[in-house]
């Protein structure tokens, strides 16, 4: 039996009403939590993407790709490990103007850490950092002992690695079955 | 050109229709002529609907909704077409969800509309406001809420679609009431085609070389045959493969009637109450061929000990099903039928004679040791297989046979000489109880020329008795007899076996159910003793009118053989060590 991992989940759907809790259902029925999910839609008007962050055993994750798959609405599930995909997830940092100052110089670890300031207000500062988890996680750790205000990660969107764009593996899904 | 017709005859004129009449013109549209259901508050304005075509379709109100929903299970199965069901909302629709579960699992094509309260009332906690959309969600193959008129059409035709096309199922349409009363221009058109919805497979040829070979290698391959194969009438196709590389052929429960019974090659029905040989077969198998089924826990037993020296080729339309309990070798994804019509001709001429003469064998075993006493017992008390064994020798396999849940089930399975296809229906996967008596009536509404048998016990006919008055009311032919032990009888046979005996509240205190159903105005008769067997049977199929029969069985009866829970199914047992 292989190791639970992370794998990342491609749904490619159509905009159907109830599709997300349908998708969540095959999650519950199996005690599977999800660790992330964003849903957008894809370059092809009407064809929207969830991508679904889970960790578990390959073999269970195979399967709850099959039964998503099944639900009508679902054109196809791909299944990544880390490996196959560039992935990147947003956070955002809201941050006090007086903030410790004792030798804490946040123009310089901004610039470090490629995190960028999106505003500043009055009593705030908003920063921006994109990133794999752990970087942002990095971040946070940095900004919480000097007065982080609020924390915000957003969940993972990716790109799988193969060069195959949508249009064709929805024209390879259309030849595989009749009408 | 059907639209056009429908339109021309209608006695409304108008192409500007109601939501609800629209729902009606499409049921007719789709070749509707049969609908179970019951009305209420937020589904009125289609039952006035349908008051104007009740000379195109008929209409059956059994006594509750789980009542309409099974009738309409069993009416599909019988008759190969999609059953339909009407009710109302909030608890109108919530008693639908066990039967939406149980068409959900067995694969039945089902059409249910339920009422729901208007649009601008909804997420409000209106009076009988429940979200059916989402509570049957899990249970049904697709569903919908409609909230304009002028989406009725395309959504009742795509319902039908999607019910009827592929691994069939259960869809649920939920349709506000302002959208059945607001106007909508009649455009019917009949759906063929849903986005991201792959009901065909296309069948991959290498995949069906691959299985060829391991057929034409295999010493011992044992066919397994799943509801599946009579899903896409694959029953002749099935015979030729059988007879073409002399194959054994087992069917799972759903799978009776697919393989005639008579066959020399047919070993009999797998899983925990099978037969003996294609149980303890299965693990000396080399091949399993499993042709539309999909390995329930009551056939494998101990997975990880079923068909260990077997290769696997699994015949399937649902991708989903491959892999999903037993890996396979070699998985063919499509209709049973064109799979095999491409697999047959590349498999060669064999004989199996030494295997086939083993499940002969284990045949003769089990005869010995269990069926002989069992179809004629030589103790004086009544016996479920001896009055299920009579019925059949009686009516020959010409009639429909329905059985609820429970002990009398798995007699009913094993005893019964079924002769066609679907003329046994019951609650697989689910195992309903109180699927039975609404299902013998939806059963008599298929198939109105043939008696309907329906073999229930004491419990599941107290869980739907209310459907004696539509059995009654209809005057359907169905002949209802009830074995009654005073037991829940399959609970109580567990506890007897695997909890020493501690009848933990499975006794049942009945009443008269002779005079219940003769209240209800059908003939009754109660049989005590074995030599009034042939004159009530006489009297049940006298004439086809309803019959009631309670039949008073040793309580404390077992279903043998068996195989005990989470065991290898090698570990099948053909009696208890008590
Ligand atoms: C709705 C429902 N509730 C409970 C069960 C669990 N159950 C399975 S068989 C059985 C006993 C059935 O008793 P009876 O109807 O008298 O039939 P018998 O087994 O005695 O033939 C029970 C309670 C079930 N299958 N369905």
């Amino acid at each position: 039996m292989s190791e639970p991992k992370n794998y990342t989940l491609l749904v490619v759907t159509e905009n159907n009403i109830g599709l997300l809790n349908h998708i969540s259902i095959v999650f519950t029925r199996r005690k599977q939590n999800i660790l992330s999910l964003t849903a957008s839609e894809s370059k092809i008007k009407g064809i929207y993407t969830f991508t679904i962050v889970v960790k578990a055993v390959k073999d269970l994750v195979t399967k709850i790709a099959r039964q998503i798959e099944k639900i009508i609405g679902v054109h196809k599930v791909f299944v990544y490990t880390d490996e196959e995909i560039v992935y990147q997830e947003i956070a955002l940092y809201k941050m006090s103007r007086n903030f410790k100052n004792n030798g804490f110089n946040l123009e310089k670890i901004i610039r470090e850490q490629h995190a960028r300031i999106l505003s500043i207000e009055e009593d705030y500062i908003l920063i921006e950092k994109t990133g794999h988890k752990d970087e942002t996680e990095e971040l946070l750790r940095i900004l919480e002992p000097h007065g982080l205000l609020q924390f915000i990660r957003s969940g993972r969107v990716a790109i799988a690695k193969p060069m195959k764009p949508l249009e064709e593996h929805l024209q390879e899904l259309d030849n595989q079955y009749n009408y | 050109m059907e639209v056009q017709t429908l339109l021309k005859t209608s006695k409304h004129t108008a192409v500007k229709l109601s939501g609800a009449e629209a729902v009606i013109k499409t049921l007719i549209n789709e070749g509707v002529e049969k609908i179970f259901g019951y009305p209420g508050g937020a589904i009125m304005p289609i039952y006035d609907a349908i008051y104007d075509y009740l000379d195109v379709v008929t209409h059956y109100l059994p006594r509750h909704e789980q009542g309409a929903i099974h009738a309409a299970e069993a009416y599909a199965k019988i008759s190969g077409k999609t059953g339909v069901v009407f009710a109302t909302s909030g608890p109108g629709a919530t008693n639908l969800i066990t039967g939406l579960a149980n068409a959900m699992v067995d694969s039945t094509p089902l059409v249910c509309i339920t009422g729901q309260v208007s649009s601008q009332l909804l997420g409000y906690d209106a009076f009988q406001e429940t979200d059916v959309v989402g509570v049957s969600m899990p249970v049904t193959k697709w569903n919908y809420q409609v909230t304009s008129a002028d989406e009725i059409m395309e959504v009742i035709s795509k319902a039908f679609y999607i019910a009827s096309t592929g691994r069939p199922g259960p869809v649920l349409i939920d349709i506000t009431k302002d959208a059945q009363m607001s106007k909508t221009d009649y455009l019917y058109q009949k759906v063929s085609r849903v986005a991201a919805y792959y009901p065909y497979p296309k069948i991959e040829d290498e995949q069906v070389k691959k299985a060829a070979i391991l057929i034409n290698q295999a010493q011992r391959p044992l066919i397994l045959a799943g509801q599946g194969v009579k899903l896409s009438r694959a029953e002749e196709l099935l015979v030729k493969l059988s007879e073409k590389a002399n194959i054994p052929v087992a069917a799972t429960l759903w799978g009776l009637t697919a393989f005639p019974s008579s066959h020399s090659n047919y070993v009999g029905m797998l899983g925990m109450h099978g037969n003996y040989a294609p149980n303890i077969l299965t693990n000396e198998a080399d091949l399993i061929i499993a042709i539309g089924m999909r390995f329930d826990d009551r056939v494998t037993g101990k997975t990880s000990e079923y068909a260990k020296s077997a290769k696997i080729i699994h015949i399937e339309i649902d991708k989903s099903e491959i892999d999903k309990i037993i890996r396979t070798d070699v998985a063919v994804v499509g209709d049973a039928r064109e799979v095999l019509s491409k697999l047959i001709p590349l498999v060669e001429n064999k004989q199996h004679e030494h295997w086939l003469e083993q499940f002969k064998e284990l045949r003769k075993t089990e005869c010995d040791q269990v069926i002989r006493e069992a179809i004629n017992p030589q103790t004086p008390g009544l016996k479920m297989a001896e009055i299920i064994h009579r019925i059949s020798e009686k009516t020959k396999g010409e009639a429909v046979v329905i059985a609820d849940v429970g002990q009398h089930q798995m007699m009913t399975a094993r005893y019964f000489k079924f002769k066609y296809h679907n003329h046994f229906i019951t609650s697989g996967g689910l195992g309903t109880m109180g699927f039975g008596l609404p299902a013998s009536f939806g059963a008599s509404v298929a198939s109105p020329d043939k008696p309907v048998v329906l073999f229930v016990g004491d419990g599941g006919f107290q869980m739907t008795i209310q459907e004696l008055a539509t059995i009654a009311n209809n005057r359907a032919n169905v002949k209802i007899v009830v074995l009654n032990n005073n037991f829940l009888g399959m609970v109580r046979q567990w506890q007897q076996l695997f909890n020493q005996k501690r009848y933990s509240f499975t006794t049942m205190q009945n009443p008269d159910f002779t005079k219940i159903a003769g209240a209800y105005g059908l003939k009754a008769n109660k049989l005590l003793k074995r030599e009034n067997i042939d004159e009530i049977l006489n009297e049940m199929f006298a004439n086809d009118e309803p019959y009631f029969l309670e039949v008073e069985i040793e309580k404390e009866e077992n279903v043998f053989p068996m195989v005990p829970p989470n065991e290898s199914v090698s570990n099948m047992l053909l009696k208890a060590d008590y």
